[in-house]
């Protein structure tokens, strides 16, 4: 950027001509596409004769850098997944930023580069954004909001709904668990002999729009961020008229991501990731599935994690590592250290 | 053998319980007094792999679960004074006192601080020097060794803005007290971490005066499921002894160096104990010499009752009479996001592990 100073000022957010230089020299310049370019105060699109997905989330993860990512791949990432995780294609998203005063520069143009690369990799366009700048002490950095649209492919006529699962059918999770809040986690600890945590943010379109554009026998999907696996399969089964068995010595965690979750006496179904999709598969379609999935390098790791039951009806139950088996609940609460 | 995988092997665990299931054909109640075991001990599923004729209770060995309402009410009230910050482990924040607790009353504005460490704490009063910094001191012989080396630490430097409220507890005396009270056990299941400070010394007593044996256990699925299969050997054989399982950890010495500091600064004295009531010397405050370290000489406090809260049964769950199953309030209005009792607080009291780990029902 030209003669520019090197920390977000107010002014960046005020409307004025520093804003003006601001949208145009680093939002426009790396999201470069012919939507956004015409600067209007709506992206005009055209859309298909298909329903749409449409959903929103927004980033406040701190560290805002952490190996394997940073807060704006996070973004792209996190709502391209939700997009993915109802069935749909992602087409496009919106990028809002709330930056605090002094925020330098060029990490505010790292976090963008990388939103730019993730989503050109993803196939994915940011049609539209908003800048606000806020004083200091009145946000941490930099808190981003990504909505999304996407599309349903033609062949996928029906959506996929919970009320879709069924006993008899398998679970497969597309790779390792933990990942993402572990690598947070040493980042945010600055431990640094921790080189081994990478998130495992990306966007899994590429893994699994082939999947979707087919008839697969994939009835259901959500990618397990915030409360891991175990949340996410206890929101599945809550309420409905199954249950849901898992095996924990099918349950892929990479040993350093075992290790570290030991020492903060975190349960490594419980961690957070960002590039991971379960998936719910009609019996008997699961090793077409699974022989898929581990094509793409986003998938080489996929395995079936467990199944839905008829018996033990709204509860998950794990099979633990030695044979025992207990009851798998929502996460409560957050983790604290331990003392004793 | 593999730190991580080796000591969770399916086949050694089923090979030990296999051997336990011959040996247990009368009933046995052991009782583990350490939360990490009850976490551990429901985490790994264990009960679903014993005979039915073993049942492990969850007795009073999560600290936070034994503290008792008014030792939160004295905390949230320092940190209500001028120029005085609490300084706490992280999981004690949400534990209700009578009234509050100190989430809440940190969210209202009070200057309470979590640490990871004692000497944070001392760390904190080196660098305010106009603030009073009271640390609390709480968890039975694992941590009080720290927290005697933070007033060591303070006392070197010549702090005289850092105290600590201390609700350090011991071990053998509320070991003692759940077998005083007439309550049917047939071995403990000793804390390995407690024990790598102590030795094996102080369990003699229980073995001696009422013919119960311990065996110091780790906390992987193999040590437990080994503990267990020791303590049922011990009870069929009838020789109860003090064994140590964890011996990767534990030496029957113990920490002599830890055990020094702890004597030099603390000294016994009479401490409630939830569920128990006041076990005679069964807590730790500051000796006389370090009286200007200990926040109940040097700042006066308003006098506190304790009162439990209403249809809440953690007292009875600490003394194994009764499981959270059987409480009204459990997975009700307690809730680990909303806990009543002091067991539903913490990850290692038995209420939350029930609810994690076995259900609500």
């Amino acid at each position: 950027m030209k003669g520019k100073t090197d920390r977000i000022l107010l002014s960046h957010g005020s409307g004025g001509s520093l804003m003006h230089d601001l949208i145009r020299d680093l939002f426009v310049r790396h999201f470069d596409n012919s939507i956004l370019d015409k600067e209007s105060d709506s992206a005009l699109l055209q859309a298909p004769s298909s329903n749409i997905a449409f959903t929103t989330d927004s980033f406040v993860v701190d560290p805002i850098f952490f190996p394997g990512g940073n807060i704006g791949k996070l973004a792209v990432c996190g709502t391209i997944n939700d997009l993915v995780a109802a069935g749909a294609k992602p087409y496009c998203l919106s990028a809002g930023f709330i930056l605090e005063e002094g925020f330098p520069m060029q990490a505010l143009e790292k976090i963008v580069e990388s939103m730019a690369e993730v989503a050109k990799t993803a196939g994915v366009f940011i049609a539209t954004g908003d800048t606000k700048v806020v004083e200091k002490g009145k946000c941490d950095k930099i808190f981003i909001n990504t909505s999304g649209i996407g599309f349903f492919p033609e062949r996928n006529e029906q959506y996929l709904l919970k009320e879709k699962i069924g006993p008899g059918d398998r679970l497969i999770i597309s790779g390792f668990l933990g990942d993402h809040g572990m690598a947070v986690m040493a980042a945010r600890n600055q431990m640094e002999h921790a080189i081994n945590f990478f998130s495992d943010c990306a966007p899994l379109n590429l893994l699994l729009d082939g999947l979707l554009e087919v008839n697969s026998g994939i009835k259901f999907m959500r990618d397990p961020t915030r409360g891991g696996l175990a949340t996410t399969l206890c929101e599945i089964a809550g309420g409905s008229t199954f249950g849901i068995k898992i095996f924990e010595d099918q349950i892929p965690v990479r040993p350093s991501v075992k290790g570290l979750c030991d020492i903060f006496g975190f349960d490594p179904l419980y961690v957070a990731n960002e590039g991971k999709m379960l998936i719910v598969a009609k019996k008997g379609s699961e090793q077409n599935i699974l022989e898929i999935l581990k094509k793409n390098p986003l998938g080489k790791n996929a395995v079936i994690i467990g199944e839905v039951t008829s018996e033990n009806k709204g509860l998950v139950t794990l099979v633990t590592s030695i044979g025992g088996t207990r009851i798998v609940n929502m996460l409560s609460g957050e983790q604290l250290p331990r003392i004793c | 053998m593999n730190w991580l995988e080796g000591y969770r092997s399916r086949e050694l665990c089923e090979a030990l319980t296999s051997e336990i299931r011959q040996l247990a054909d009368q009933p046995l109640r052991f009782m583990e007094v350490c939360g990490g075991h009850t976490m551990a001990i429901r985490k790994f599923g264990i009960p679903s792999l014993l005979p039915e004729s073993i049942s492990l209770l969850s007795g009073p060995g999560c600290p936070v679960c034994v503290t008792g309402r008014v030792f939160i009410d004295q905390a949230i009230y320092l940190s209500g004074l001028e120029d005085t910050i609490v300084c706490t482990f992280g999981d004690l924040i949400r534990v209700q006192g009578t009234d509050a607790s100190l989430e809440k009353a940190r969210a209202e504005g009070k200057q309470i601080r979590i640490v990871f460490s004692s000497l944070d704490a001392v760390e904190l009063a080196k660098r305010n020097p106009e603030k009073k910094i009271v640390f609390l001191g709480i968890g039975f012989e694992t941590t009080a060794p720290g927290t005697a080396a933070a007033i060591l630490r303070a006392s070197r430097e010549g702090l005289k803005n850092f105290s600590v409220l201390s609700a350090h507890k011991l071990m053998p005396p509320a070991m003692e007290g759940i077998i005083s009270e007439g309550i049917p056990i047939d071995g403990y299941i000793c804390p390995g971490h407690v024990s790598t400070i102590t030795g094996t010394k102080m369990y003699t007593p229980i073995v001696e005066k009422f013919g119960i044996g311990c065996v110091i256990s780790g906390f992987e699925p193999l040590d437990l499921l080994q503990s267990i299969l020791m303590l049922t050997r011990q009870v069929v054989n009838r020789k109860p002894k003090v064994e140590i399982q964890y011996s990767r950890a534990v030496k029957p010495a113990g920490n002599p160096e830890a055990q020094k500091v702890m004597r030099e600064v603390f000294e016994p004295a009479d401490e409630w104990w939830r569920g128990l009531g006041i076990l005679k010397n069964s807590g730790l405050k500051p000796k006389p010499e370090y009286g200007q370290f200990d926040t109940r000489e040097v700042i006066n406090l308003p006098d506190f009752r304790e009162k439990e809260p209403r249809g809440c049964i953690c007292g009875e769950i600490l003394k194994g009479l009764k499981t959270p199953h059987q409480c009204k309030l459990f997975a009700n209005t307690c809730t680990p996001a909303n806990p009543v009792g002091a067991c539903m607080v913490s990850s290692e009291g038995a209420c939350q592990t029930w609810y994690t780990y076995e259900g609500k029902n």
